[in-house]
């Protein structure tokens, strides 16, 4: 079995659990068995079938994009990390936030870095 | 991308060697006045990066010339050997690592600064550690952070580097101290209510050490406004915003600037820290390419906050930026780490560079400033 972390924005998706253990060799199959018992997360992480952008996904510590995506291998008793980025610091929340939306030039000999 | 700038940048040993056999070659110190009074290289001319294009002509007539650009740490440097370049300039380069491993590696310098006693007492356990040692506190002392919030986060980080003797600490946050910021914004407290926190912090790390000079900067970090913080010398940025359009707004600007970023962010019960080092290892966007839908986006204000969390990830992020600042350790930059407090245990991910990123990727698609409010809602 394969134990599958959840992060703590979907949990509410997933019956409020930290982990979730999931039977599968692949990360398709390990979120599928998952997916069967919770459908809302299910309906969150993926997107037309992949999985979504602003979800990472790491097997054994590695971002399966940079493996073989929904066909990396995943060995028995390792862990599935599903992180989506957190914002939380320090500033205000989004709701109150007003960043003007001008848009400001480059200093000069910016664009020579990129 | 990475071979011109190999071709653009020599180690300092190559340097040395290269401006000692090379009589018509110029050293140009492309810092700030301040920090070129602090200490530079011997011979060296100063040329500020905003003035170099328009002044390098004064003090290298001949595009032929060896020109060796140096800064802090290496990355305006770079900036003006590009710069140089495309002016024409055959063989500009830039120094790696700066001015910081120049003196790091015992090499000439102006003014041989040493500490005042009251200071070895002050940084004596510092002192103590042979691979800090006088060198480092002087190398911290020489150093300029700027903090990205005075919040959660920043509160810790900014009493730990002020404490650790960062010379300059830039301080931005336009917000004032409320009731419900006192559960773990330790720089604060119950007298300052209603302060402005950049100022409430500014008078908490007066207190804690006099030799750190805080730059208070009572704005909200914006498109309009970022280009002028970011180019007031800056060697390290430490992130404590606290809603993505500021993140990913940070991540374009410091890529922009090379300056490198020490990422933290925190919710509940859980945290991540890590560094990005423009085009060394991969930005916030080749980690997070896509901010979470709004309605996965609480904030602290929003989905609450273990008092503590912020106490852990703030001081691993003042680790962090120390270790920059002292050139030793190795780094976060290319590993994310993750922190549960509730299992006390910690996790680490591998994080890559995406050459495909839309910012410092090979073909950047994104070269200003977008509506950051707008590509967060999207």
């Amino acid at each position: 079995m394969t134990t599958v972390r959840i992060p703590p924005t979907l949990r509410q998706d997933a019956g409020g659990e930290r982990d979730v253990t999931a039977g599968g060799s692949t990360v398709r199959e390990v979120l599928a068995d998952v997916g069967e018992r919770y459908p809302a997360l299910r309906e969150r992480i993926f997107e037309s079938g992949n999985i979504a952008s602003f979800v990472n996904v790491y097997v054994g510590g590695e971002d399966i994009r940079t493996q073989d995506g929904l066909d990396t291998p995943v060995a028995e008793g390792s862990t599935v990390i599903l992180l989506p980025a957190m914002a939380g610091g320090a500033l205000a929340p989004l709701a109150t936030l007003r960043v003007p939306v001008t848009r400001a030039e480059p200093v000069s000999g910016a664009a020579s870095t990129r | 991308m990475a071979q011109v700038e190999n071709r653009l940048e020599i180690d300092a040993p190559a340097a040395r060697e290269l401006l000692e056999s090379d009589e018509n070659a110029v050293l140009v110190d492309v810092r700030g006045a301040d920090e070129w009074r602090g200490g530079h290289i011997p011979g060296a001319v100063l040329v500020p990066l905003t003035e170099l294009t328009e002044r390098i002509g004064e003090v290298a007539p001949d595009t032929g010339q060896r020109v060796v650009l140096y800064c802090a740490v290496g990355a305006r440097s770079l900036r003006g050997a590009q710069a140089l370049s495309e002016l024409g300039y055959e063989r500009p380069v830039s120094v790696t690592g700066g001015i910081v491993d120049w003196l790091a590696r015992g090499f000439p310098s102006s003014l041989e600064r040493t500490l005042e006693p009251d200071q070895r007492e002050r940084y004596s356990r510092h002192l103590l550690i042979p691979e800090v040692g006088e060198a480092g506190q002087l190398k911290l002392l020489g150093s300029n952070m700027l903090l990205i919030g005075a919040g959660g986060l920043g509160s810790p980080a900014a009493l730990y580097l002020a404490a650790a003797g960062v010379g300059r600490l830039g301080i931005v946050d336009d917000d004032v101290v409320d009731e419900s910021n006192l559960q773990r914004q330790v720089l604060h407290s119950t007298s300052r209510l209603g302060e402005l926190k950049a100022r409430s912090a500014k008078r908490t790390i007066q207190e804690l050490n006099p030799d750190v000079e805080v730059v208070t900067i009572e704005e909200r970090l914006t498109s309009d406004n970022v280009d002028d913080i970011l180019v007031r010398g800056w060697d390290v940025i430490v992130d404590g915003a606290d809603n993505f359009p500021t993140r990913y707004l940070i991540n374009d600007a410091s890529v922009w600037h090379g300056i490198p970023v020490v990422h933290g962010s925190i919710f509940r019960f859980e945290g991540q820290v890590t560094v990005f080092k423009p085009h060394e290892g991969p930005c916030y966007r080749c980690l997070f390419p896509q901010p979470p839908p709004p309605e996965l986006a609480p904030s602290c204000a929003e989905g609450g906050v273990l008092g503590v969390l912020p106490g852990v990830i703030g001081s691993l992020q003042a680790n962090e930026a120390l270790k920059l600042a002292l050139g030793m350790g190795n780094s976060l930059a290319g590993r994310l780490m993750l922190f549960d407090a509730l299992s006390a245990s910690f996790t680490e991910v591998a994080i890559r560079r995406d050459p495909d990123c839309p910012v410092c990727g090979d073909h950047p698609t994104i070269t200003e400033y977008v509506d950051y409010v707008e590509f967060c809602a999207a």
